[in-house]
């Protein structure tokens, strides 16, 4: 290890030194003046920021090559410290409000998310089952935030155990790699690959398991099933911020690890991608349909844009389409990361003091005390949809083009229905919020309404200006993946 | 194999000793039983209910926290063992990780997780 | 016909001894006595582990298994009051699973033996395969940055475990979790 290896992972190991020393800071200040841990949390977000978008351009390996940091990492590290930011600021009114303000939240997060940053820099396996484990552990903390809750203790304790469950299938895919190939490092695999030394049924069971572990994470269909429970009954920041995080860092691993150790396999594993992709496409947004929560609709809606996902994800394999695949991901990611976000925050709004569960009926008639708050969900439940102006139809027209430019306009087409179907019950939404008589409270703080009308400002503007976001995914791709 | 031979004779020397103890105890202390002294002793009343109970939650935390800790013991074997070899860079390396884990266990102090209420 | 040394006969007594109280430990109708029972298998495990060579997981067997964690199985099974479990009826499907899988299991062992030239299964020379010194090498070596990430982890584990079990303020005496009569 020399100087140059930790300035490599700079940003991750200062936002990890930041988390530890903010951890120890919060217990020296007092109840009152709490709001300083969460400027502190969100200032050394905004640090790593900079010092990561300082990191765009360059391609560096470090630590006896077990990080790579290019522009794909530092474009997803981008993404997740937004994110991190933003859940701060929904949070700090809503935990306040809810009466669950744990003041551990913030340094949780940020613990979370450099086990992101180091998700998307891994270029070893041993990495990626560590950062899956510094990510993951801190968002099963933080759904049992709210733990007197009944539904926190459940949602927490499901996806704590499902969530080891699926660690212990990325350990044991590991382990099979390692055994059929004689290593760890994504790039030692692909030459262990290539030049024809590696145990092939071992590997494929290997890269299976990873999968799974990966589908876990990305809630695909048929490893969706801890995600209502632990959407409704986690603090509603928390899932706002676990429903992006979370699913861009398995992402990030999955393109990772199956472009960059498998790239010849990708080709058989996509059949099996494409089943993943359908499923979790239908059953997402017809399950979704008959939710009374808007919660739990909200994490059936996670699931089916985890599906558009891999949709996009199948072709992988075919080089002249798979630049464009990954690209179109992290566009949709960004997209589905600000809408996903301010849908959360307008429900964080909204929520009752008691924290506890919101149906889509508490929305009615918030048209009219909040009409701020109620155009911003209109804006995000219209790029769920995939209405033309908005991001989301541009994130989802990338998707369907890399499907059909890949030759599997079949699930081009269940996606685009399954889409139909979607309309049903996120345009329910914009019903209750404009024609239905009632009387919707909701939190006045300054903080929450500007963070959600920002982001369906941006939500808006991603959508006039849908190139613009596309090209900068390219980019991301230009020096290293692919 | 051989190497471990010694740690074959003190397991065996530790298992012995307590075996021979009891013996010992047994055969040459005097026995005679009677109802009362087979009673299980409950500071003088007759004792009542089942002898187990339940155990306060807070058992719990300290079994936790004593897991983590144990697992950051596992990891100063090797380093000690390598020590003289892997020299200052080392000794750095695991200061960092205990300073890391230190983090920690300032937390809990502070918290009183290591307090017994 | 193999020739039966020192360490033939030592293996086959601690394997003995290891499946003796796994099964001790599966139909021991004292959830205590179940678990001290594992406690002692993990031990005959780790055994085994220092005669194939691996001291360090040996080591680390007994000091995490059979140490911090069997204490945590002990105090959840002190802390439930389970200690005499009731005689239930097994589901069936349960046993029939638990079958199948200890089938397919066996089945695995046997496909390796039989597959593979059983001689390079076994280890040569009587020296450690992965010795302490070895481990400690590439640990603070090659794998320094897995090292230091372990250490987050378990920094988050330790501050999730106080604050899921720690409550801020405690409702009165009842929280006391033991039983009063």
């Amino acid at each position: 290890m020399s100087l140059s290896d930790l300035l490599i992972l700079l940003p991750q190991a200062f936002l990890l030194v930041w988390a530890s020393l903010l951890l120890l800071v919060d217990l020296f200040i007092s109840k009152e003046r709490k709001v300083i841990t969460a400027i502190l949390g969100a200032a050394g977000l905004a640090i790593t920021l900079g010092l990561t978008s300082g990191q765009w351009g360059s391609r560096a390996t470090g630590f006896n090559q077990m990080v790579v940091v290019d522009n794909f990492s530092v474009f997803l590290s981008g993404l997740f410290t937004l994110a991190g930011l933003v859940a701060i600021v929904i949070a700090y009114d809503n935990m306040r409000r809810t009466g669950i303000h744990k003041t551990e939240f913030y340094s949780l997060l940020l613990f979370s998310v450099a086990g992101m940053m180091l998700m998307s820099a891994a270029a070893d396996l041993i990495i990626v089952f560590l950062a899956l484990e510094l990510l993951s552990i801190p968002l099963y903390i933080l759904a049992g935030l709210a733990v007197p809750r009944a539904g926190s203790a459940e949602g927490a304790i499901k996806y704590f155990l499902l969530g080891a469950f699926a660690s212990g299938f990325v350990l044991y895919g590991t382990a099979l790699i390692f055994g059929a190939t004689q290593g760890t490092s994504l790039a030692g695999i692909m030459a262990s690959i290539q030049s024809g030394t590696a145990e092939l049924p071992l590997l494929v069971i290997g890269a299976a398991l990873l999968l799974v572990g990966f589908s876990f994470k990305v809630a695909a269909v048929p490893f969706h099933m801890w995600t209502p429970d632990v959407y409704q009954g986690a603090p509603s920041p928390v899932t706002g911020f676990m429903s992006i995080g979370a699913k861009a860092a398995g992402f990030a691993a999955l393109i990772r690890v199956f472009s960059l150790a498998f790239p010849s396999l990708a080709g058989q594993f996509a059949p099996i991608f494409a089943v993943l992709a359908g499923l979790t496409m239908v059953v997402g947004n017809v399950a979704a349909v008959s939710q009374v929560s808007i919660k739990r609709m909200l994490a059936y809606s996670s699931i089916a844009h985890a599906g558009y996902i891999l949709m996009a994800l199948v072709p992988l394999a075919d080089p002249s389409v798979a630049a464009n695949s990954t690209a179109s991901a992290l566009t949709y990611l960004v997209v589905y990361g600000i809408t996903t976000l301010g849908a959360w925050a307008v429900i964080s709004a909204v929520e009752n003091a008691d924290g506890g569960d919101t149906s889509v009926r508490d929305l009615s008639g918030l048209a009219r005390q909040h009409p701020w708050l109620a155009a911003a969900m209109t804006f995000f439940m219209l790029s769920f949809t995939g209405i033309p102006p908005l991001a989301g139809f541009w994130g989802k027209f990338y998707l369907f083009r890399t499907a059909i430019e890949g030759g599997y306009t079949t699930l081009a087409i269940i996606g685009l229905l399954s889409s139909l179907v979607s309309a049903w019950y996120y345009l329910r939404v914009i019903v209750m919020m404009y024609f239905r008589e009632s009387e919707a409270g909701a939190s006045r703080a300054p903080s929450i309404q500007i963070a959600a009308i920002l982001l369906a400002l941006a939500v808006l503007v991603l959508g006039l200006f849908p190139s613009g976001l596309f090209q900068l995914a390219l980019q991301a791709l230009a020096n290293g993946v692919s | 194999m051989l190497e471990y031979l010694p740690l074959v004779i003190l397991i065996s020397l530790a298992a012995g000793l307590a075996v021979l103890v009891v013996i010992l105890g047994h055969s040459f202390g005097p026995h005679r039983p009677t109802a009362k002294k087979g009673l299980p002793y409950e500071s003088g009343m007759t004792p009542y209910g089942p002898g187990t109970r339940r155990m306060s939650v807070r058992y719990y935390l300290v079994a936790v926290l004593f897991i983590l800790f144990d697992i950051e013991v596992v990891f100063f074997l090797p380093w000690a063992v390598m020590f003289r070899k892997l020299g200052v860079f080392g000794l750095v390396e695991m200061l960092i990780f205990i300073g890391i884990l230190l983090v920690g266990y300032v937390y809990a102090w502070k918290k009183g997780a290591l307090e017994w209420e | 016909m193999p020739v039966i040394t020192l360490q033939l006969v030592i293996f086959i007594t601690v394997a003995a001894l290891a499946i003796a109280s796994a099964l001790g430990m599966l139909f021991s109708r004292n959830t205590v006595y179940s678990a001290l029972l594992l406690v002692f298998n993990f031990t005959t495990v780790a055994f085994l582990y220092f005669m194939m060579g691996a001291p360090f997981i040996g080591l680390a067997q007994i000091t995490v298994y059979a140490g911090a964690i069997m204490v945590l199985f002990l105090f959840v099974i002190m802390l439930l009051g389970t200690e005499q479990i009731a005689r239930i009826e097994q589901l069936s499907a349960q046993s029939v699973a638990a079958v199948l899988l200890g089938l397919v299991i066996i089945t695995e062992a046997v496909v390796v033996f039989l597959l593979r030239n059983p001689t390079s299964l076994v280890v040569t020379s009587g020296g450690d395969v992965v010795s302490v010194n070895e481990i400690g090498g590439l640990l603070y070596s090659q794998y320094l940055l897995p090292f230091e990430i372990t250490s987050f982890i378990l920094l988050v584990a330790v501050v999730g475990a106080i604050i899921l079990t720690k409550q801020e303020k405690p409702a009165g005496k009842a929280v006391e979790g033991e039983v009063k009569k």
